[in-house]
């Protein structure tokens, strides 16, 4: 099936079986690695992307759902080379470990702060509750984005 | 993961969906996916075609009528329900919606997929028993309104049967109403639950206990545990509690959310 999306800006045209995930249509098809597969399951949100401004699991929708859609994932975050606050913020307090997780975090995140731009420790726990970190680093994970949101 | 090889179709109304349902064995209603996705990677579901009920408008949106009722479109997600200024007229539907799963999961999952996929863990179903919500089912013959206590007839199993789907869930007004868990993890799956209404009697309907939400009714709260004893259930045993330790939360958590929908 014909499927048309534009990620981060870029309208992309691709050939997909329907069986496909979006997950694998941004990685395989386009060449998109930033968004990881990590458990398959629609558990651990390492895949997570905005699809027409509502996060979502990339591993739990097929591709073809996506047909005629705008998706922005963690390659479309920075502009010119120039980090978000955000990812900044990761940066600066170590808010990653291994660094798996940190895409679909960071989406989470993003999609938080543009609905809550001042959230509260609770908030933004709960707002990552679908991101797991396998290296258990939430602690600082939390922290950037505290730092984000107090500024 | 590569599913297995199924068709893709995205009907432009509830007819052609209804249409496609009927003539084709193997198809299946794909609400938000976020169950049917992963057993299909699972293989525990391998359904031929996919009908896809993304975009139907005629599935969306929730109505407040003058007497309170609320009217909510099948594809409403968790999150709509929750931002909704309608859906705060019977305010446990977006506080217990809340409690499912994450974010990600409340933006694509739906209260019609909740109801239908009918997991005897999940939290819809004992909800819409203890409230009485109606659902409205649309098949070949038109459409018609099954109360939620006829609604759930077994595991995965509801009164919407093949070539039929559910179009919309109606709740009557209401404030006094629970809800109370057991979970695996913070907002997780659950072990056991139980939903109440207070309106004149208790109402309440127990989730994770048999295949069906068991409903239960007493005079008061204090009658709450007698009358889930007088149930006489027999709830699976599994890895996370056994039918003994599950019956004995049936009891807490259901004078839990009586006792919640007293104090409203």
């Amino acid at each position: 099936m014909d499927v048309t999306v534009a990620v981060n800006g870029t309208t992309y045209e691709r050939d997909v079986e329907p069986r496909k995930l979006l997950i694998h249509l941004l990685r395989d098809d386009l060449d998109l690695t930033g968004s990881h597969v990590g458990c398959d399951t629609g558990n651990c949100g390492a895949c997570s992307v905005i699809l027409d401004g509502v996060l979502v699991k990339s591993c739990m929708l097929l591709a073809v759902q996506a047909n005629g859609a705008s998706i922005e994932t963690v390659e479309g975050l920075s502009e010119d080379g120039e980090l978000t606050p955000l990812q900044q913020a990761f940066n600066e307090h170590h808010a990653l470990q291994c660094g798996y997780c940190t895409p679909g975090m960071l989406m989470s995140a993003t999609a938080l702060l543009r609905e809550n731009p001042s959230p509260s420790e609770d908030e933004i726990k709960k707002a990552l509750q679908g991101n797991i970190c396998r290296c258990t680093g939430y602690w600082n994970i939390v922290e950037a984005v505290k730092s984000v949101a107090d500024a | 993961m590569l599913l297995r090889e199924v068709e893709y179709a995205k009907p432009g109304s509830v007819a052609e969906a209804l249409e496609l349902l009927a003539s084709n064995d193997g198809a299946r209603a794909l609400a938000g996916g976020q169950t049917l996705i992963n057993v299909m990677k699972a293989r525990a579901a391998s359904p031929d075609m996919l009908v896809d009920l993304n975009g139907l408008d005629e599935l969306k949106g929730i109505e407040l009528a003058g007497d309170g009722t609320l009217t909510i479109g099948a594809m409403t997600t968790y999150s709509e329900l929750m931002g909704s200024a309608e859906a705060k007229a019977r305010p446990i539907l977006g506080e217990v919606c809340a409690t499912i799963a994450d974010v990600q999961v409340r933006n694509r999952g739906t209260i019609g997929g909740n109801v239908c996929s009918n997991d005897p863990t999940n939290h819809l179903p004992p909800l819409m028993v203890a409230v009485g919500a109606r659902m409205t089912i649309a098949g070949a013959g038109g459409e018609r309104e099954v109360p939620a206590e006829e609604f759930f007839l077994g595991v995965y199993l509801t009164a919407a049967g093949p070539g039929e789907l559910l179009t919309r869930i109606s709740i009557p007004a209401g404030k006094k109403d629970g809800f109370a868990a057991v979970t695996l993890g913070a907002d997780g799956t659950c072990i056991a639950n139980a939903a109440a209404s207070v309106n004149g009697a208790v109402r309440v309907a127990i989730g994770c206990v048999d295949a069906v939400p068991v409903l239960v009714t007493a005079n008061s709260t204090e009658g709450v545990a007698d009358a889930v004893r007088g149930a006489n259930l027999m709830p699976p045993s599994d890895v996370h509690a056994s039918s003994e330790y599950r019956t004995h939360l049936a009891e807490v958590l259901a004078t839990r959310a009586a006792e919640e929908a007293a104090g409203r």
